[in-house]
């Protein structure tokens, strides 16, 4: 007259119980990072402060259309040949004296920007420009900036100028980082981008 | 009589599997862990644009999202066609951009709360008016820092 003992739960299927659980949050799993293009928006102008004179030449503007069609400098322009332009304006370096850029390799049209530090690429849009369209000139013009911004991080430091922001963020970097900032800043100061973005007319 | 008793008859003996479950949980936890579900469901079509000078938004608690886009097929009856904007989980006017920030920026530590940024995810097909005048309130806010979120890839596929 025993007292049965309870059966032992067979634990042999555990592991293909767990399996399909860790099946599954492994497929649903996304380990996503957002990317996109980082932007700072012009801070509201103060009424009274009059805006300071920009030379013609210094400015680079930009118009989407609603149709997508992007107008340089009130020429239409395909969107392929955007950063080219925009990287020839920028590195023009036409100016002259103080105003003179060392490192610029443009072709020096004193019809074209003065000094990297003085142009100003203008981007504007139509209240019916299509977001993509913005995205992609956005895009171009950031290339430009990097393409120049690489050019210049190349000559000084022997790398890529994305390399060495890819670095600055990585918080595993075995380098010296107040080194590294102090060279971003300073490619930074080079070709500062200098992106205005106006309000839709 | 030696000491060393010969062991077993030879041949490899079986591989224990008992700690085979442990091992499982361990990698089940850790992708329960890692698993983000999505905290906001979607009331928008957020087809995001391309583009390939990205740089990556890693930081997740400084960041406040800005949705934009057409009401998806769901909700067009009841909000139109028209491209809107969705805050947290609901649609939203421009004017309620304000609320939403100021709300964001409580919620934060407060040494972060001047180092927010907005990512604005809004759909390929939305026009330029919409975003500008989010861009507008963002300004009046002195959120300046923005972000517009796209996916990697060349801008040919934006077409």
């Amino acid at each position: 007259m025993g007292r049965r003992n309870a059966p032992e739960v067979n634990a042999g299927s555990m592991a293909d119980i767990a399996f399909l659980l860790l099946i599954f949050f492994l497929v649903t799993t996304t380990i996503e990072t957002d990317s996109g293009i980082n932007r700072k928006l012009p801070p509201i102008d103060d009424e009274n402060v009059e805006p300071p004179k920009i030379k013609e030449r210094n400015i680079f503007q930009v118009l989407v259309r609603d149709d997508g069609q992007i107008l340089v400098n009130e020429d239409q322009m395909d969107i392929a040949d955007l950063r080219e332009a925009a990287i020839m304006f920028l590195d023009n370096g036409g100016g002259k004296g103080s105003q003179a850029c060392e490192y610029c390799q443009g072709k020096r049209d004193p019809k074209s920007s003065d000094n990297p530090k003085k142009a100003i690429i203008s981007l504007q849009n139509n209240r019916k420009t299509k977001y993509k369209s913005y995205i992609t000139v956005q895009n171009e013009l950031v290339a430009a900036y990097n393409e120049l911004r690489n050019r210049e991080a190349q000559r000084l430091f022997n790398r890529d100028f994305t390399d060495m922001v890819k670095d600055f963020d990585n918080p595993d970097y075995p380098g010296n980082k107040d080194k590294l900032k102090e060279e971003i800043a300073l490619i930074k100061e080079l070709f500062p981008q200098k992106l205005s973005e106006a309000e839709p007319k | 009589m030696s000491k060393f008793k010969k062991k077993g008859e030879g041949g490899t003996p079986a591989i224990s599997t008992a700690s085979l479950p442990d091992i499982v949980f361990m990698l089940l936890f850790f992708f329960m862990v890692v698993t983000v579900m999505r905290d906001n469901s979607l009331k928008i079509e957020n087809e995001l644009p391309f583009a390939d000078q990205v740089e990556k938004l890693d930081k997740k608690e400084l960041v406040m999202y800005i949705y934009a886009g057409k009401p998806s097929e769901r909700y067009q009856r009841q909000f139109g066609t028209e491209a809107r904007i969705q805050l947290n989980d609901k649609f939203a006017s421009v004017n309620d951009i304000r609320q939403f920030v100021l709300e964001e920026r409580r919620t934060r530590r407060e040494e972060l709360q001047n180092k927010l940024i907005t990512a604005l995810k809004v759909d390929k097909e939305t026009n330029m008016g919409l975003v500008s005048d989010i861009k507008q309130e963002l300004r009046k806010l002195e959120a300046l820092k923005v972000n517009y979120t796209t996916r990697d890839g060349d801008v040919k596929f934006n077409k």
